[in-house]
């Protein structure tokens, strides 16, 4: 397919409800961090992004939003199909309300953590892709006492949580699974509880 | 149907809200700002929740919205049908079934469990706003995390009252760390805050979203000398029998006449079906 004509597909068929399943799936994600949601409904964005995270920003990326494309994600077919599918003006990591990346690829020290009273305007960070994590235990708002699941690192995490209420927070895709860590949630390494 | 986008709301909108949702979810308390729309009902209707609502719901969901307990009060019913017309949602009066509600001022008594959506309709999210008008000064107080004015009116109820005589829109302390109005529920409902449902307040007029993830710690405030004590009418259901239910006192003529009744009238009908009976209940027909 060439460039131009895969800018244009992709996108859901019927957005108001397919939209709304997603959101769901994205809702219940953040509100039980570390649980994996496989998600039904999805959209397809050009290669290496997972139709995941396609989805994602179908769901939450419009013209007020701005979006950063990190690393091997920045490339012209991307930057194409989002202009067209939701258009999010695509800027730097600092004034970014979304950013999009393979883990290795994302530099979190420049994302915005919100600030003491509006710490909503923080970042929210789509992690795409498999990663080769470490064991976690998780602790906070939407776990019911603790549960397990991978992370690609913990001090960064650790690090996060330390921020609350500023901070960022974290999905987690991969092929048509979703997850979340926002940063209410405590990590501590060790699947061990 | 056909003449509304799904559930009402424009698409551009509805991200707008899920944003600010997914945001309040990962600060639970914290109250996000948010672009309110105009609705089809005035303010103080529920135009919070109902936006909250609109931007959550997805076709496959069963909807279930209570005035004050009450499935069958004007509010409620307007709202129901207001999602049955522009969503073309399956609706239940059965708290059981039901995958999201709406309510106004109270906590299902049935215990509500995952999968399910609670949304509240808030009129004033600012808990510190009737000690502290300005909202540059209440952002503040929030960010420095600086209460102490909170439990001076608690105190102050003490020292004139006897005991803390707020007995709805009582506050809670979400995680620690946030203030917390909990909209105008009866203290009687403070404890059910941290549930298995994800919780969700909408407060149209005022602009404001802010969410409880499940299992979320939500502690009312109190002294240790006076600890906070979820109250109700020292009565039973004069339907179905209940001592544990929260209480409506209805008046029922000119001479003092009144009976106690259920405000949750879902969980007052499934009682007098499974066959309990009140004081002033009636058998329930076969």
């Amino acid at each position: 397919m060439s460039m131009a004509t895969e800018a244009l597909t992709g996108g859901f068929s019927d957005a108001p409800r397919q939209s709304a399943r997603a959101f769901r799936a994205a809702l219940e994600a953040m509100a039980r961090p570390g649980s994996t949601y496989v998600l039904q409904e999805m959209g397809d964005a050009p290669a290496p992004v997972s139709r995941a995270a396609a989805t994602l920003l179908l769901v939450l990326c419009d013209p007020e939003t701005p979006l950063h494309l990190a690393g091997d994600y920045d490339t012209e077919a991307l930057r194409g199909w989002v202009t067209f599918h939701t258009g999010a003006p695509l800027l730097s990591a600092d004034k970014a309300m979304f950013v999009l990346g393979s883990w290795r690829a994302l530099d979190l020290s420049a994302l915005s953590l919100g600030t003491a009273e509006y710490p909503d305007r923080s970042a929210t960070v789509i992690v795409d892709g498999a990663f080769n994590g470490v064991d976690v235990a998780l602790r906070g708002p939407g776990i019911k006492d603790v549960t397990q699941s991978r992370l690609p690192e913990v001090a960064v995490f650790q690090d996060n949580a330390a921020q609350f209420p500023l901070g960022l927070d974290f999905y987690f895709t991969s092929g048509a699974k979703l997850s979340a860590l926002p940063r209410s949630t405590k990590v501590t390494l060790g699947g061990d509880v | 149907m056909n003449a509304y986008n799904f559930a009402y709301l424009d698409e551009q909108t509805k991200r707008m809200i899920r944003r600010a949702l997914l945001k309040g979810m990962a600060i639970p308390g914290y109250q996000v700002p948010f672009a309110s729309r105009e609705m089809p009902m005035p303010y103080g209707w529920g135009t919070g929740g109902v936006q909250v609502s609109a931007a959550v719901m997805t076709p496959e969901d069963c909807f279930k919205v209570i005035d004050q307990g009450a499935d069958d009060t004007t509010n409620a019913v307007s709202i129901r049908r207001f999602f049955q017309a522009t969503a073309g949602v399956a609706v239940t009066e059965k708290t059981a079934e039901a995958t999201v509600i709406q309510t106004r001022h109270r906590i299902p008594e049935r215990d509500l469990v995952e999968g399910q959506i609670l949304v509240y309709q808030v009129p004033i999210p600012e808990p510190l706003r009737f000690l502290e008008p300005s909202e540059v000064e209440t952002r503040k107080m929030h960010a420095l995390e600086e209460y102490g004015l909170m439990h001076v009116k608690l105190y102050e109820d003490i020292a004139r009252h006897g005991d803390i005589s707020t007995s709805y829109a009582y506050p809670v302390k979400v995680e620690g760390r946030y203030v917390m109005d909990p909209s105008p529920i009866p203290k009687f409902d403070n404890p059910k805050l941290s549930m298995a449902a994800i919780q969700l307040f909408g407060a149209g007029r005022e602009q404001r979203i802010y969410a409880l993830p499940p299992y979320t710690e939500v502690v009312s405030l109190d002294f240790e000398d006076y600890p906070f004590q979820a109250g109700r009418a020292d009565h039973d259901c004069d339907l179905c029998g209940a001592d544990n239910s929260y209480l409506d006192e209805v008046i029922t003529d000119d001479a003092g006449g009144r009976m106690f009744v259920c405000s949750d009238t879902d969980f007052c009908s499934e009682r007098r079906e499974a066959g309990h009976v009140g004081a002033l209940g009636v058998e329930a027909v076969a």
